[in-house]
C-alpha cells in the first residue's frame, strides 16, 4: 500500500490523453453540421412537392451528393457521441451502459452505412 | 445521520426552472429526438433510391396530416438544436456566461428556431405554389 495520497499520485501526469477527443469530435462535427443542414433543410423544403425526377436529379448532382454524404457522416457521427453522453448521465448499470452505448453506435452505423449506399446509388443512377 | 429535523436547502420541488435550465433539457431532449428522426432520412434516402414507385408513396405520406406533424416537430428540433448548439461553440469560446448574458441569448435562440421553422415551411409552402 503506497502512503501517497490519491492526489498526489495523479499531480504530474497529465489528463488521460484521449478524454479530450470526443469532446473535440463532438464540436467539429457541429460547426460542419451548421451550414450542412440548413442547407439541407432549405433544399428538401424547395423540393418538397417536386416529382421524382427532379427530385432524383437535384439530389443526385455531384455537389449534392457529396454535401449530403458529408453531412451524412457528420449527423450520424455527432448523434452516436451524443447519445453516449445521454447513456452516461442516465444509466447507472455498467453493463447496460456498455450494451447500449455498443448498440446505439452499431444502429447509427448500420443507418449511416444505407443512407451513404442510397445516396451514392441516387447520383450514378443505378 | 438519525436527525429528521434539520433544515434542508430548497427542494426541487420548490425550485423554478430558469429558462436556460429548461433550454438546456430540451436541447438534449431534441438531440435524441433528432437521432431517432435520422430513421425519416434514412427511409427517405432509400425511397428515392429504390424508384419513383416507392419515392411517390414516401412523399404521399410525408405529405399527409401525420406525416406533417412528423416533419414539423423535426424542422422545430433541428432549428432548436442549431441555434442553441450555436450558443453552446459561443459558451465553448468563453463569451456570454453572464446571467443577463445568458438571459438574454435564451430569448435570441427561441426567436431564431421559431423563425427558421416558419421560414422553411413558407418557403416548402411557396414552392409548392409555384410548381
Amino acid at each position: 500500500m503506497s502512503l501517497r495520497s490519491p492526489l498526489g499520485q495523479a499531480k504530474g501526469l497529465g489528463s488521460a490523453k484521449e478524454g479530450l477527443h470526443h469532446w473535440w469530435a463532438q464540436r467539429v462535427t457541429a460547426v460542419a453540421l451548421i451550414p450542412l443542414t440548413i442547407w439541407f433543410a432549405f433544399k428538401v423544403a424547395v423540393l418538397s412537392m417536386s416529382d421524382y425526377k427532379t427530385v432524383l436529379e437535384c439530389i443526385g448532382s455531384p455537389w449534392s451528393a457529396a454535401l449530403i454524404v458529408s453531412l451524412i457522416v457528420a449527423a450520424f457521427y455527432h448523434a452516436a457521441l451524443g447519445m453516449q453522453v445521454i447513456y452516461e448521465d442516465y444509466i447507472g448499470g455498467k453493463a447496460v451502459r456498455i450494451a447500449a452505448i455498443m448498440g446505439t453506435n452499431l444502429l447509427l452505423f448500420l443507418l449511416a452505412a444505407a443512407s451513404i449506399i442510397a445516396v451514392v446509388r441516387i447520383a450514378v443512377g443505378g | 445521520m438519525s436527525s429528521n429535523n434539520r433544515p434542508l436547502s430548497p427542494h426541487l420541488d420548490v425550485y423554478k426552472l430558469p429558462l436556460s435550465a429548461l433550454l438546456s433539457i430540451v436541447h438534449r431532449g431534441t438531440g435524441a429526438f433528432l437521432t431517432l428522426g435520422t430513421i425519416v432520412l434514412v427511409w427517405w434516402l432509400m425511397a428515392l433510391a429504390g424508384g419513383e414507385e416507392s419515392f411517390n408513396s414516401a412523399q404521399q405520406f410525408m405529405g399527409s396530416f401525420f406525416g406533417r406533424l412528423i416533419l414539423l416537430g423535426w424542422s422545430f428540433a433541428l432549428f432548436f438544436h442549431l441555434a442553441n448548439g450555436i450558443r453552446h461553440l459561443v459558451w465553448d469560446a468563453g463569451y456570454c456566461f453572464e446571467k443577463d448574458e445568458v438571459e438574454k441569448t435564451s430569448y435570441i435562440v427561441l426567436a431564431t428556431s421559431v423563425f427558421l421553422t416558419l421560414l422553411v415551411w413558407v418557403v416548402a409552402f411557396l414552392f409548392t405554389a409555384g410548381a
